[in-house]
């Protein structure tokens, strides 16, 4: 299918896209619907864990669907996960490398950012954006200067800028409306203090139709990262 | 500012924050997989509070910080995975007979030895068995969510204190690294002892008070032991807990404990939409054990079969069986070293069942 011209502008600005935050805001869930977005849209796709702290609820559980749309996944092997080895796949390099791959890179929480600070110069030189995702619902990044302060610490470790905010605010399955206007509000805020646009919304599927108009654009996202008795 | 109804938070996270907000001001742990969000989230915490947080050269001396800050009347906490907790048992041990109050978390993963750091419930029998030497228990609370765990944690701290014992949190790994919304309550008030026991300094008192876990005299040594076993009568009249679901009329009766039963349930109700009677029971301690209600149930005449599931290889299916007494079949399934048993699994084996059963 050719659905290049229905992707978005904010995901397909850059040829990488590295996603950090706070841990547990969903940078896995939002690098997995990139991706799957972007591989749908005929988009040569290339989804990389770098994830160095958590050693469950990780994308390579849905590595089957990767390889049914064609998306190059990229991650430590399980067991240097399962043996607390926090190791990066040399695999890495050919993201950073291949001009013609467009790749998500999924980065740990606050300080597992730390590991891409090796690799700083290589994606510093290319056409790449850091972005930031940020769940309201997170108490510890639930005000703008918890955020901002998140951001900037994460910008430290890096040694790169963050250039955008993925307003991604969810309760899991109990998100409401209400609760993604929320984040819309703290994410504009953040914005402002910071200088760092906000780039998109996501919703679920079902939740994105029924949201009022926002200043940017939703991004609709179906759940991949489900636990053992969700359906 | 933004009001907050409810929260997401990583289950490690928020059992380390519940500790905290239930007066918990000394912890001692050491890293190990799946829990080491417990002592990071402590180290931040624990000196905005005024607390004491120690990373400790090894799980046997934080356990046994633990028994001292005990001593001195201070809510203490430690947390470690499954072979960091057997390297506390001793600890353990000695913090029954020294009658100390303290809170040890478990996040359980697959063993034995250094196994995985993947989930697990293989520690069912340490935990209930009283892992350690002598004749004790230990009160033993199984969250099947963080809600659940957040609640618990709180209660620990007040059920050490009632009985002067430690208490275990039994989480599998899923409980600390799955991340859920919950909210913030109050837990119920309970009604406190006061600790005029403690070593922590003389108050003018007529005498010293002392902590000790040996009793060299036999007749005395014995005294205790019955004194102990007079307590964990009470603990199990006053302190079982569990929970069901559609019990009233089933055939199946799917018995599972921590995140496992959640799975199960989801079994259930597809075993219901399929018009098959299904049931679900809960242990929410897993000592004491809430065998008297699962004897009832297990008396019910339509009642077919029994279906226990774990993630181990049959530990709490021990406790199902002395509860059951043979009165109806009791089956098992689990899966090990980590890995997590599946709806679909749960619900073909339960069909399995009930077709030999007829």
């Amino acid at each position: 299918m050719d659905g290049r011209d229905a992707l978005p502008a904010w995901l397909t600005a850059r040829r990488l896209t590295a996603l950090v935050g706070h841990s547990g805001t969903g940078k896995t869930e939002v690098a997995v619907n990139m991706a799957l977005t972007l591989a749908r849209g005929g988009v040569k796709t290339a989804l990389a864990d770098l994830d160095v702290v958590n050693p469950y609820f990780r994308s390579r559980e849905r590595q089957d669907l990767f390889r049914e749309l064609g998306i190059r996944f990229v991650s430590s092997a399980q067991a240097m996960v399962d043996a607390d080895v926090p190791s990066l796949p040399a695999e890495l390099n050919a993201l950073l490398q291949d001009g013609s791959l467009r790749s998500i890179l999924d980065i740990g929480g606050d300080s597992g950012a730390r590991v891409l600070g090796r690799y700083r110069r290589q994606i510093a030189g290319q056409d790449s954006q850091m972005l930031f995702v940020l769940n309201a619902r997170r108490p510890q990044v639930s005000t703008p200067e918890a955020a901002e302060w998140n951001v900037r610490r994460i910008e430290d470790i890096m040694g790169l800028p963050v250039a955008g905010i993925i307003n991604n605010t969810h309760l899991c399955g109990e998100t409401t409306a209400e609760d993604i206007l929320l984040g819309a509000s703290l994410a504009e805020e953040v914005s402002r203090k910071t200088g760092i646009p906000v780039v998109c919304h996501t919703a679920e599927r079902s939740l994105a139709e029924r949201l009022p108009a926002l200043a940017e654009p939703v991004f609709p996202i179906e759940i991949y990262m489900k636990k053992p008795w969700e359906k | 500012m933004i009001t907050v109804a409810k929260e997401l938070w990583k289950g490690n996270e928020a059992i380390a924050e519940a500790a905290v907000r239930a007066g918990c001001r000394c912890f001692f742990g050491y890293p190990i997989t799946p829990q080491n969000e417990i002592p990071e989230y402590m180290s931040m915490r624990m000196p905005q509070v005024g607390g004491v947080f120690v990373q400790s050269e090894s799980e046997l001396a934080a356990i046994n910080m633990v028994y001292g800050a005990a001593a001195s009347g201070v809510r203490a906490m430690t947390s470690s995975s499954s072979p960091g907790v057997s390297l506390k048992q001793e600890g353990i041990s000695a913090m029954c007979s020294g009658e100390l109050p303290g809170v040890v978390v478990n996040m359980m993963r697959g063993g034995p030895g250094l196994g995985t750091i993947q989930p697990s419930q293989c520690d069912y029998f340490q935990a209930t068995r009283g892992g350690g030497n002598g004749d004790y228990r230990t009160i033993v609370l199984a969250p099947c969510d963080i809600q659940e765990a957040v609640d618990m944690t709180q209660e620990a701290f007040d059920l050490a204190d009632i009985y002067r014992m430690p208490v275990v949190i039994l989480g599998d790994g899923m409980i600390g690294q799955m991340m859920e919304p919950i909210e913030w309550h109050d837990i119920p008030k309970r009604e406190l002892p006061p600790k005029d026991w403690t070593a922590s300094g003389r108050k003018g008192r007529d005498h010293s008070n002392f902590v000790t876990s040996l009793r060299i005299d036999a007749a005395d040594c014995e005294q205790f032991n019955l004194s102990l076993e007079a307590k964990y009568k009470t603990i199990a009249e006053k302190e079982t807990r569990w929970a069901e679901q559609d019990t009233e009329d089933c055939e199946i009766l799917v018995v599972a404990y921590g995140t496992p039963s959640r799975i199960a349930l989801s079994a259930v109700e597809e075993l219901e939409a399929k018009g098959i009677k299904a049931g679900l029971f809960r242990p929410r301690t897993v000592w004491p054990f809430p065998s008297e209600r699962l004897a009832q149930i297990a008396a019910q005449p339509g009642l077919k079969a029994i279906l226990v599931v774990e993630m181990s290889l049959g530990q709490m299916l021990e406790d199902v069986q002395l509860a059951v007494k043979g009165a109806k079949p009791v089956r098992f399934y689990g899966r090990v070293g980590g890995m997590i048993p599946s709806v679909e699994e749960i619900a073909e084996e339960a069909e399995k069942i009930l077709r030999e059963v007829q």
